[in-house]
């Protein structure tokens, strides 16, 4: 039993370092090949595979600088703030039929909710910390950004909690039938965009701006403090990729499912990080105005005649 | 003494030393900060007593979103960093009242049900509490929404700028523009 938990803890924890590693080598490979260049070539030999790696060793040299101004206990923690959630998160998104799952939890769907949420007071936290106005305004646009694209969100996720009768992640995904695909389109489209804004990936990525705010919260950190926070934004990237996957994509529903449920899980949410880079590459960065507009005049009611919908066929259905 | 009642000391501790740090704290936004360490203490409690849903709403209500909107208003105002002097907080008939009231009701809660043995309640998941909300306190549920909806109208119409005379509205718009 113990034995069992420790397993399921270290393979959640060796994803964790993992699969963000992944994400970013393709994001790297993948605009340079959409810019019509080549990107990494030269570190591991093959194709530049260790880049990221190389990258890691270089953040770990450089010097830790906390700025004389700053409030420092409150900016040293604010990356390892930014980093938890997601890792609590990951240990409940089921991977594969059965009990593949980190850790079985009844409401798991409102434990993922409420624990993104955290991550905007890490955000605060730097931006604040920091003693720089370009950090402070890059904390105020995420805080502003990230109250208001919690609700469709959460509207959307609740949409599928509401399809499915459960709070449970596993369950949700068990309950999902393919037609679902399209009974629950506006909701998918809801969720996956509103995901995007909460972990700050363009078109959604205001707060860090980087021609107006040099690099929003962001910009005081060095070495390993800022390489946790780009960790943070690209576990952000599996965890939001992997959630549309798993409650709205079908998880690891396909052929063979029993067997290779798993790898079904795994390309979905591939699939789905592959569209996140595509967006950054594709998009240009929302004005504050339409990121706020595009939240509350498009999304929220988008949501809300969703979950009407829902509640209609389920009603009809039953 | 189970290992629950320790937790369930060590994090009560937790969370009044940090609703202790939010008000005795010089630093305006490190208040808001050990306000986020107190709520989410009061989160471990319910979980440790089995109420995993109502830990689950304390963090996204209280955590992600009071504490949030509340740092945001202190950053868009006024946000130094260090101790801030001209804070004027009467802090001895605070703390009179505080002391007085935990106190009184500490008594009270060990006069009236200390000698009563409660079984405990099931765990309080998801559907229990869908169940009782819908059923039995239904009513209740539903006057406290309207009283949010009363709150919430009465802000938009606080926040709202009187509309000012169409002529001031246009020298607002274009003040020396040439004509």
């Amino acid at each position: 039993m113990t034995w069992d938990l420790i397993l399921r803890v270290g393979l959640v924890a060796v994803a964790f370092l993992t699969l963000p590693l992944l994400v970013g080598q393709t994001e790297h490979k993948v605009m340079a090949h959409m810019q019509a260049r080549l990107g990494p070539m030269y570190a591991g030999a093959f194709h530049g595979w260790a880049q990221l790696i190389a990258d890691g060793v270089k953040f770990a040299q450089k010097e830790d600088v906390t700025p004389r101004a700053a409030d420092g206990p409150v900016f040293r923690l604010a990356p390892a703030v930014a980093l938890l959630p997601y890792l609590l998160v990951l240990l409940v998104i089921p991977l594969g039929p059965g009990d593949l799952v980190g850790e079985q939890l009844d409401v798991g769907l409102f434990f993922v909710l409420a624990v993104v949420g955290v991550g905007v007071i890490a955000v605060l936290m730097a931006a604040w910390a920091s003693a720089n106005k370009y950090s402070l305004l890059g904390g105020l646009r995420a805080a502003a950004q990230l109250l208001g694209y919690e609700l469709p969100f959460v509207l959307s996720a609740a949409s599928v909690a509401m399809a499915a009768g459960t709070l449970s992640l596993p369950g949700i995904v068990a309950a999902w039938e393919p037609w679902w695909l399209l009974w629950q389109l506006p909701a998918t489209v809801v969720f996956f965009v509103s995901g995007l804004a909460e972990i700050r990936r363009p078109p959604f990525d205001m707060p860090i701006a980087d021609s107006e705010l040099v690099f929003g919260y962001m910009t005081e950190y060095t070495g390993l403090r800022f390489a946790f926070f780009l960790l943070a934004e690209y576990v952000g990237i599996v965890v939001i990729s992997a959630l549309t996957a798993a409650l709205f994509l079908g998880g690891w529903h396909g052929p063979w499912a029993d067997s290779v449920g798993w790898l079904w899980m795994l390309l979905k949410t591939g699939a789905v990080a592959f569209v996140v880079i595509w967006l950054r590459v594709s998009w240009p960065r929302l004005r504050e105005d339409q990121l706020q507009r595009l939240c509350w005049l498009v999304l929220v009611p988008l949501a809300l005649a969703q979950l009407v919908l829902t509640a209609g066929v389920r009603v009809a259905l039953s | 003494m189970t290992l629950q009642d320790v937790l369930l000391s060590v994090v009560g501790l937790v969370a009044v030393a940090g609703g202790l740090a939010v008000v005795t704290t010089k630093q305006l936004v490190r208040a808001g900060l050990w306000l986020v360490v107190a709520l989410g203490a009061v989160a471990v409690e319910f979980l440790l007593l089995g109420a995993e849903f109502a830990a689950w709403v304390q963090v996204l209500i209280y955590v992600g979103a009071v504490v949030v909107l509340l740092l945001f208003a202190v950053m868009l105002t006024r946000a130094p960093i260090g101790r801030s002097t001209d804070l004027d907080r009467p802090a001895l008939p605070a703390a009179l009242v505080g002391a007085a009231s935990g106190l009184g009701l500490s008594a009270l809660f060990i006069a009236v049900f200390g000698q009563f043995r409660v079984a405990p309640p099931a765990v309080g998941t998801a559907e229990r509490i869908g169940d009782a909300v819908f059923s039995d306190w239904v009513l209740p549920f539903e006057v406290l929404s309207i009283l949010l909806l009363a709150a919430l109208v009465g802000a938009i119409v606080l926040s709202r700028p009187s509309a000012p005379p169409a002529d001031a509205l246009a020298d607002a718009v274009a003040p020396g523009s040439s004509r």
